[in-house]
């Protein structure tokens, strides 16, 4: 048990990482915070222009929301950082990471925003319509927010298995939270910090894990 | 355009690198095989031990559940492989990345199916057990099977999800698809390898995600009306 709490639990080397894995914490934050505004924008973005229904820009909507469901987020990452320098488009690890996942959320996001905005009823639209809205209007400001509403609850669950992707972004070298654990763990030779890594991830996490399960039962209720 | 070409869609690149390539997508689709039905099958056992309210498991299992959800599975994977040798446990790279997604998983299995399985009305449970049915049989024969029907969707989605999570093997240099591709793309000196990965991913998961689409959009709308 001793040698357990010494490699894991290192309370020293715990006190002495903990200002370096705080910068890499508020770097996870940072990063987080781009990719959901970015990401939940562009989503939106998108949907509002899928209502329109206009066949071919529907169908390009339609490409690349898939594309970014089916592409691992590691690889878009990679071929983002080691791809693109061929073109002559380099971008900083930062940013390599912040653009790949804007586009992954921003595409899961519109699915789930198209899904809410198709099960507005339709009485809806000929309500906002019949007072004058035009189109666009009535979508965003009668439509969209209802439909927002519905798909909170999935909504929320896919926000937060996107943000934990962010540790995607140590592979690339950004100095994030994980990255800085392993750094600090082969500084001491001990996975103390790594333990911390954890602990801290579960601090941000968690919560927001007992909201979505908080927000599906009401789902459920309202049902 | 031909700078493009070459440095993108070399043919040359391919055809040498196609063998190393081919040798990782087999990994990748081993890694496939081994990990999705064992999460499965113990994401349907968290769930049922969970839907049954058996006392301590049932809340064990919640906290499980719930700090798995918690933390990137890579960061799961940095640990088992680098933090376990410390107490003198050493993991191959492939076993850790089979134990690592097998248990993260099988916690989000294991959430989806609880849900699934707390929709069934407690009619179905009082009939079944009304007709002399344990509780434990009742809920195989009667909750799972109506429950694991509701959550086909949420399934589906989350076996996209960890075919998609089979990719950090690459972070440990275990030799699935995308690392064999950046170790190709080490070899010729351009981004084919990286693309042509892309493009297998999509091969193999782009079906899948038109199905799961289908599937979502019938789901929303029949549970908003």
């Amino acid at each position: 048990v001793t040698e357990f709490l010494h490699y894991y639990f290192n309370l020293p080397i715990m006190a002495a990482v903990f200002p370096q894995l705080m910068w890499g914490l508020l770097i996870t934050l940072g990063l987080a915070a781009v990719t959901i505004v970015g990401g939940l924008a562009l989503g939106l973005l998108l949907a509002v222009i899928r209502a329109y229904r206009i066949a071919p820009l529907s169908f390009l909507v339609v490409v690349f929301v898939d594309m970014f469901r089916a592409l691992p987020p590691l690889v878009i990452i990679i071929l983002v950082y080691f791809g693109l320098p061929y073109a002559g488009i380099t971008f900083s690890p930062f940013w390599c990471a912040a653009i790949t996942l804007i586009l992954v959320l921003a595409a899961v996001a519109e699915e789930i925003f198209w899904a809410g905005i198709v099960s507005v009823d339709k009485g809806q639209w000929e309500a906002a319509r019949s007072t004058g809205l035009n189109f666009l209007l009535s979508l965003v400001f009668v439509i969209t927010p209802q439909g927002i509403l519905i798909v909170i609850a999935p909504l929320t669950n896919k926000v937060i298995s996107i943000t934990k992707n962010t540790a995607l972004a140590s592979v690339v070298a950004v100095p994030e939270l994980l990255n800085a654990g392993i750094t600090a763990q082969g500084v001491y030779a001990n996975p103390t910090p790594l333990t911390l890594v954890a602990i801290m991830y579960i601090a941000l996490f968690l919560p927001l894990v007992q909201l979505s399960n908080h927000l599906e039962s009401r789902f459920h209720y309202t049902r | 355009v031909p700078n493009f070409v070459d440095s993108f869609l070399d043919i040359n690149s391919a055809l040498t690198t196609a063998p190393l390539l081919w040798s990782g997508l087999l990994v990748t689709l081993q890694l496939v095989v081994m990990i999705i039905p064992s999460a499965i099958v113990l994401g349907l056992l968290i769930g049922a031990l969970r839907d049954l309210k058996v006392p301590v498991v049932s809340q064990l299992l919640r906290v499980y559940v719930d700090l798995m959800r918690s933390f990137p599975p890579l960061v799961l994977l940095i640990f088992l492989y680098s933090g376990l040798p410390f107490l003198g446990i050493h993991l191959s790279e492939y076993a850790t990345v089979v134990l690592g997604l097998t248990a993260n998983g099988a916690a989000f299995f294991g959430e989806i199916f609880r849900a699934g399985f707390a929709s069934i009305g407690k009619g179905q449970r009082e009939a079944g057990l009304s007709t002399g049915l344990s509780r434990l049989v009742t809920e195989i024969v009667i909750v799972m099977p109506q429950g694991i029907r509701k959550v086909i969707p949420p399934v589906a989605s989350n076996i996209i999800e960890l075919v998609k999570a089979t990719a950090l093997g690459s972070v440990l240099a275990l030799p699935e698809l995308l690392r064999t591709a950046r170790m190709a793309q080490g070899m010729v000196y351009d981004a084919t390898p990286l693309i042509i990965a892309a493009a297998v991913y999509l091969l193999l998961l782009w079906p899948f995600v038109r199905l799961l689409s289908h599937l979502e959009m019938r789901m929303t709308l029949v549970a908003s009306k």
